[in-house]
């Protein structure tokens, strides 16, 4: 495998297979949709995934902080897109300047969660990130009494499309004789989103940020004593995952027009842990892999489980969305257990292991 | 009738069920500084166990009594199964793991444990029969009912008894000296695996009591309930300080009074129209006694976490916790 990558020495190598990508993630929507449109909405999906895994893993992967709310900063960012931009206040701000808003309110709170917590340690920390998502999933649901501001579980509709001067994202269109269906509009933004956010990430994980980032979650005492600001850092991880959460929230409401507390429950704070966890903490290939993935495959089995349960037993007997939860819980243990740096590891992520095993054997407190 | 000693009455009964599943929490934490992320979903099981066999024992003509009984004889073993699985399955291997690789695993053990409960007794919200006949009673303008009074007797008998089962048994020394230090532990001649197993075990029957009690008290059970439950009653634990039992009793009880209280002045401390000058500033209309309520009592569930919160800010080591909460 390791060789089949080595493009050392071999620079033609890395053009060529940039462009052998480049060419089948252009013509990747078109294919999906001539097995159905459903698929490229999937895909799109599956980005939006991929956008709000490389968040956390900003926070669970490169910093170690373990957030189990990180929907929260999503459904911020989605309702800040969602009451700016739609008929709820009347309000119909364009789509670039909700965006940076929206990542700002989340980044805001994303600094709101992480100010009191700096002092916690992983399991805590946990825990109280956990019930600061469900905080925010009870005012969502609640804040329509007596000024209504998030319409309760209702939900917010009709939510403007991205608009760029003429070109609606939500309508279809025929340009230079190929036919443009509004998911695979929507496709190749998220596409770019994405492709400049995984740049940003790489280049963050490499700079002086990413570094005493990787410091802290080695060893925090120790990353203090070389000088590193901890309590700004780990305010910074918080802001820029959760901003990150704010954006693909804000592009979530524009796709699927409405939005309500439903789309924010725990359990997907859990998936997108789970992506993280599966594809390797602190390794952006490995997270993608992982989003993709978990994206992917219960929606496979969602079309085969299902006929296939039909043709054996005559009736469904358990709910795709059923086996889907269960490959998430069983992918958590099994993963861990197995696997624990992931299916991906980064780098740094296997040496502490090797490490903690060995000297977990000669003391097994900490 | 009163509403400050009702909704005391209401919490300490409450806050008891709490504390019972507290236990669990604090004792698994006490002893290998792991939270029990699944815990809540133990307590879930052994609610939907009780829940069929009381369905399907209520119309026999049994009395209701050994009827409920039955419900939590059966779930108890049910339980302490799933403790003990969970315990060799998911913790076991990984005892000397980073310490969130077991936080991670008991995440997926509660993914699968809470839709095998839905697979099982699907994902309606069932209703628990009632067949145990209230009585209520009156004291001091605050209404108590049997249900309530046996809910915080069980409690006070089953904390009494781990308490007796901690501090005066073979098993309870055993414990205590693997909580202080398992390989010294180890090297007096004490199988820890056995301990640590023993302690799930144990935790998990409480739970199946507490799933029980929580189910007829509010006459409901679903798949979904222990995650929310579980979080209130590691609140409570780490309220009266993780690791230590009487505070997970003193925390529970507590949580369950501020909860209760909370829930019952919210809605009149955040009515605007009580203080007139904010009202006036903010142009609210509070005509003939009209009201402008910011907070109600849906907002109930937001006061186990913001204690959670204020308690690890202020005081990480809790009420009665020696143990500073600072770094592994």
């Amino acid at each position: 495998m390791r060789a089949l990558f080595d493009t050392r020495g071999h620079p033609a190598l890395v053009w060529i297979g940039t462009a052998l990508v480049a060419i089948v993630l252009a013509v990747l929507p078109f294919a999906l949709a001539s097995i159905g449109t459903t698929w490229v909405r999937i895909t799109n999906y599956a980005i939006l995934y991929v956008l709000l895994a490389l968040g956390l893993n900003i926070v669970v992967g490169f910093a170690g902080l373990l957030d189990l709310g990180y929907i929260a900063f999503y459904a911020v960012g989605a309702y800040t897109y969602a009451l700016l931009a739609s008929p709820h206040f009347d309000l119909h701000l364009p789509f670039w300047a909700v965006l940076p808003i929206g990542a700002a309110v989340a980044a805001f709170f994303g600094v709101l969660l992480g100010a009191p917590t700096l002092k916690l340690r992983g399991d805590y920390l946990a825990i109280v990130t956990l019930g600061f998502g469900e905080i925010v999933r009870i005012f969502l649901n609640n804040l329509s009494r007596p000024v209504n501001i998030t319409n309760g579980p209702q939900g917010i509709a009709r939510i403007d499309p991205f608009r760029i001067d003429g070109l609606d994202f939500s309508k279809y269109e025929t340009l230079a004789g190929v036919f443009f269906s509004g998911p695979i509009k929507y496709y190749y933004l998220l596409l770019l989103v994405m492709l400049a956010i995984i740049v940003l990430n790489v280049r963050l994980q490499d700079s002086r940020i990413g570094r005493a980032w990787e410091a802290i979650r080695e060893d925090e005492i120790a990353a203090r004593a070389m000088g590193i600001n901890t309590r700004d850092m780990k305010l910074l991880a918080f802001a820029m995952g959760a901003s990150f959460g704010g954006v693909a929230g804000g592009m979530f409401s524009a796709i699927q027009g409405f939005i309500s507390p439903e789309s924010f429950v725990l359990v997907e704070s859990i998936m997108v842990v789970s992506m993280v966890v599966l594809g390797g903490m602190g390794n952006i290939w490995g997270v993608i892999l992982g989003a993709l993935l978990l994206s992917f495959v219960p929606e496979i089995l969602r079309w085969t489980v299902e006929p296939f349960q039909r043709a054996l037993f005559g009736r469904q007997l358990v709910e795709p969305e059923v086996i889907r939860m269960l490959i998430f819980g069983f992918a958590l243990v099994l993963i861990m257990i197995f696997r624990p740096a992931g299916l991906l590891p980064s780098a740094v992520r296997k040496r502490e292991l090797a490490a903690s095993a060995e000297s977990r054997l000669a003391d097994v407190r900490t | 009738m009163d509403v400050f000693l009702q909704q005391v009455v209401n919490g300490v009964t409450l806050g008891a069920v709490y504390a019972v599943v507290a236990l669990g929490y604090t004792m698994v934490y006490g002893i290998i500084q792991l939270i029990n992320f699944a815990h809540g979903e133990v307590v879930m099981i052994g609610a939907m166990v009780a829940f069929s066999v009381i369905s399907a024992l209520a119309p026999s003509g049994l009395p209701p009594l050994a009827v409920v009984l039955l419900g939590t004889g059966f779930a108890i073993p049910v339980c302490m199964l799933v403790g003990y699985s969970m315990e060799r399955l998911a913790y076991r291997p990984l005892r000397r793991a980073p310490r969130l690789a077991p936080l991670i695993t008991a995440i997926g053990i509660s993914i699968i444990l809470q839709h095998l409960a839905l697979m099982i007794w699907s994902r309606n919200i069932l209703a628990f029969p009632q067949i145990l006949g209230t009585t209520t009673y009156f004291v001091g303008g605050a209404a108590i009912t049997n249900v309530q009074i046996a809910i915080i007797a069980i409690c006070v008998a089953l904390m009494g008894g781990l308490a007796a089962l901690v501090y005066r048994t073979r098993l309870g020394t055993a414990m205590r000296a693997t909580a202080q230090n398992p390989q010294v532990a180890g090297l007096m001649g004490i199988d820890i695996n056995r301990v640590i197993a023993a302690t799930f075990v144990i935790g998990a029957a409480l739970a199946a009591v507490a799933g029980v009690l929580y189910g007829t008290y509010y006459g409901i059970a679903q798949y979904t309930m222990g995650s929310v439950l579980g979080l209130k009653a590691f609140s409570a634990a780490v309220l009266g300080g993780i690791g230590n039992i009487p505070g997970a009793m003193l925390g529970g009880v507590l949580l369950g009074v501020v909860e209760a209280l909370g829930a019952g002045y919210i809605g009149d401390v955040s009515d605007l129209c009580r203080y007139g000058w904010i009202a006036a500033l903010m142009d609210v209309r509070c005509a003939d006694g009209g009201h402008f309520i910011l907070f109600g009592s849906e907002y109930q569930d937001v006061f186990a976490f913001l204690v959670l919160i204020l308690v690890l800010v202020l005081r990480p080591s809790g009420l009665l916790g020696e143990r500073v909460g600072e770094r592994a």
